[in-house]
């Protein structure tokens, strides 16, 4: 028994570390140089060795942790939902005064504002991914269909965000519709293909547009969001007073960045809110119901069409305010933010948090947004690091952080 | 139905009346199943027609979508190999077969997600039905576990209670007795009798137990290659030489016992 534990042990390692050498040599192992005659390749085999070496080595020691601490670390019992409504709460509470806690700053602020950004755009693809089950890859499309959205409506007709952010909502919803009746037809992995490719084209068509995207170029410029017309400028235009003035405060930048914080806030937590409830809804119902098993919905009437077309355009929705958001918080925006590897962090958020799991992808987004950005010190080790939480949390949680699913209706709760 | 060149399903006619239990049985791969999907609008049939006699007057299943043929004529199905929202809970799986009435008593949702009380009135409706159908499929003590936790005889029944939540009035069961002991086999049979004599609907039934079969069903009908080789009363079925043979071969062939 404990030969055979080994040999696989052993066995394991050595194919981990085969795979790492398959992928090193032709990454790591070669390197161009520029020689007196002209280029030539010189090898860098110890390079190689050592990404063998550290992946075989550190199979070789998960493996044995495992060994070791198997039976001897209980999971932890899933937390039960009064507990979790409280953390909620805690955490929202937390989110409120955070802003005015005595250590934080601008900085701060801006890195919480990005981290709610994407807690929100997991909300919104948990909608479509944790509840319906269609695993969509082109997320971001919709993200960038709504700040495309602002921009142009905010520049060609002088809009105001708050006219604007419905709009927006509405246009990446009606394009969550569009997408998603290529897909209706497919099932698993293939929705995922075809909505990455879908994705890719939204984003190749704002790269090429010139005339109406600006192309490469992206917008620039774009108005920033008032306050019941209260302006955030130094020097307010034309007729409008600034937030400063009507509130008898001192002019000061951090103002805005802290109006930003909360109007993402109340977005995410829209979002948030918006989810809790609709899972207690028919629609809601049946989004899950789908995720389990279309064919079973099919036989109990359940039009599967529309299951499907409501799961993207809602969650298309949501992506689509997060997308105006972006764009009136960066003032500029260019297809360069809207790539397939953000559509990928979102997923990852999701998945991460625990599928349908709402304080998880909270949990998730601090995790794979937060983190990266307070380690920006470490350059381009950061990448390193976001693997390396990935592959702890998927080790440790395979299911991800908070993955137990609370029923929407108890019977003894209803008599 | 055909299938290739292969007919699954050939010349076959027979009818099924309410207020029936009628079974469907035949040697494996006789196309029992196929023609349960060609019922239920899973499969469409090339030529041929099924019409159900709805109360609201008849309807050309073979022209509908599986879904709508549940919704508007009021059919309703369980699988051979059960398929339960797995990982929602009793309750949820018996609310979410009511999803139509709820979804037009919500206006799509909207009417709940402003809290009006029309939806809650509604959903307490759904509650009340799908608690009716706890009770009688006896579950009414595990309404908030998981679907996919519960045993085997279990899910046969809640997947038949969920059909009954749908309304419907005809319900195709396929091989409901399916890997259950001889005791659930007899609260089954319970079940479907209590079905049909106080819902008056007609159900439709495939099986393999012949103690199910032969006891419960009013009507049988006997399929073999596609074609119905026997109709008729259980009795009639048992004692019929067509019968006999497709179930135990050919005198003449090597497997003949």
């Amino acid at each position: 028994m404990e030969a055979k534990t080994a040999r696989t042990l052993l066995v394991d390692a050595l194919l981990g570390g085969l795979v790492a050498a398959a992928m090193a040599l032709p990454m790591l192992g070669v390197r161009l140089e520029d020689s007196a005659n002209g280029l030539s390749l010189s090898g860098r085999l110890d390079w190689v060795a050592w990404a063998v070496g550290i992946v075989a080595g550190g199979r070789l020691l998960i493996g044995l942790l495992r060994l070791l601490l198997a039976g001897r670390v209980p999971s932890p019992p899933a937390p039960p939902r009064a507990v979790m409504a409280y953390v909620g709460w805690a955490m929202v509470a937390f989110a409120l005064v955070l802003p005015f806690l005595p250590f934080s700053g601008r900085n701060l602020v801006d890195k919480a504002t990005l981290v709610l950004i994407y807690v929100m755009l997991g909300w919104g693809l948990n909608i479509v991914v944790g509840l319906a089950g269609l695993l969509d890859l082109g997320f971001v499309a919709f993200y960038a269909v709504g700040a495309y959205s602002y921009a142009l409506l905010s520049q060609t007709f002088g809009l105001s965000f708050w006219v604007c952010l419905p709009l927006a909502g509405l246009l990446a919803a009606t394009f969550g519709m569009i997408l998603g009746f290529p897909v209706l037809r497919l099932r698993g992995d293939y929705i995922a293909i075809v909505t990455m490719g879908l994705g890719e084209i939204i984003r190749v068509v704002l790269q090429n547009w010139q005339d109406v995207t600006g192309g490469p170029n992206g917008i620039s410029g774009i108005e920033r969001p008032s306050l019941f017309g209260l302006s955030f400028k130094m020097v307010p235009p034309e007729g409008k007073q600034t937030f400063a003035e009507f509130f008898g405060l001192e002019y000061s930048a951090d103002h805005r960045v802290i109006f930003l914080y909360f109007l993402i806030l109340a977005l995410a937590l829209l979002t948030n809110l918006f989810t809790l409830r609709i899972r207690r809804l028919p629609v809601g119902r049946a989004w899950e119901a789908l995720r389990e098993d279309e064919i079973a919905c099919r036989s109990l009437g359940i039009n599967p069409t529309l299951v499907k077309l409501s799961a993207f355009a809602t969650g298309a929705m949501f992506a689509g305010f997060a997308g105006s958001f972006f764009a009136t918080r960066q003032g500029f925006i260019s297809p360069e933010s809207f790539t397939f590897i953000e559509s990928a962090v979102i997923l990852a958020i999701v998945v991460l948090g625990g599928m349908g799991s709402q304080i998880g992808i909270v949990l998730a987004a601090l995790l794979l947004v937060g983190l990266p950005e307070w380690f920006r010190e470490l350059q381009q080790f950061r990448m390193l690091a976001f693997g390396g939480a990935m592959v702890l949390i998927m080790l440790w949680k395979p299911s991800g952080l908070l993955s137990t699913r609370e029923p929407t209706i108890r019977l003894k709760d209803t008599s | 139905m055909r299938f290739g060149g292969l007919f699954a399903v050939n010349d076959l006619s027979f009818s099924a009346r309410p207020g029936d239990i009628t079974a469907v049985i035949g040697p494996n791969g006789a196309g029992k199943t196929t023609l349960f999907n060609c019922i239920t609008g899973f499969y469409k049939p090339q030529v041929g027609r099924i019409t159900l006699n709805h109360p609201s007057g008849p309807i050309l299943l073979e022209r509908l979508d599986d879904y709508v043929i549940t919704a508007k004529a009021g059919v309703a199905r369980t699988f051979q190999n059960i398929r339960l929202f797995a990982r929602m809970s009793v309750l949820e799986n018996l609310i979410v077969a009511q999803h139509n009435a709820l979804m037009s008593a919500s206006a799509f949702s909207l009417a709940g997600l402003l809290g009006l009380s029309r939806y809650a009135g509604a959903e307490r409706r759904a509650v009340e039905r799908a608690r009716h159908w706890l009770d009688k499929v006896g579950l009414t003590s595990l309404a908030d576990e998981e679907a996919g936790s519960l045993p085997y005889g279990h899910q046969r029944r809640l997947e038949i209670a969920r059909a009954m939540c749908t309304g419907p009035v005809l319900l195709c069961l396929d091989e409901p007795a399916a890997g259950l002991n001889p005791r659930e086999s007899a609260e089954l049979n319970r079940l479907l009798l209590d079905i049909r004599d106080e819902n008056g609907i007609g159900l439709l039934l495939i099986e393999h137990d012949m103690s199910v079969v032969m006891e419960i069903s009013d009507h049988i009908v006997v399929l073999d290659y596609g074609r119905k080789i026997a109709e008729g009363a259980p009795a009639a079925i048992k004692a019929d030489p067509a019968v006999i043979r497709a179930y135990l071969g050919e005198p003449d062939e090597e497997e003949a016992g």
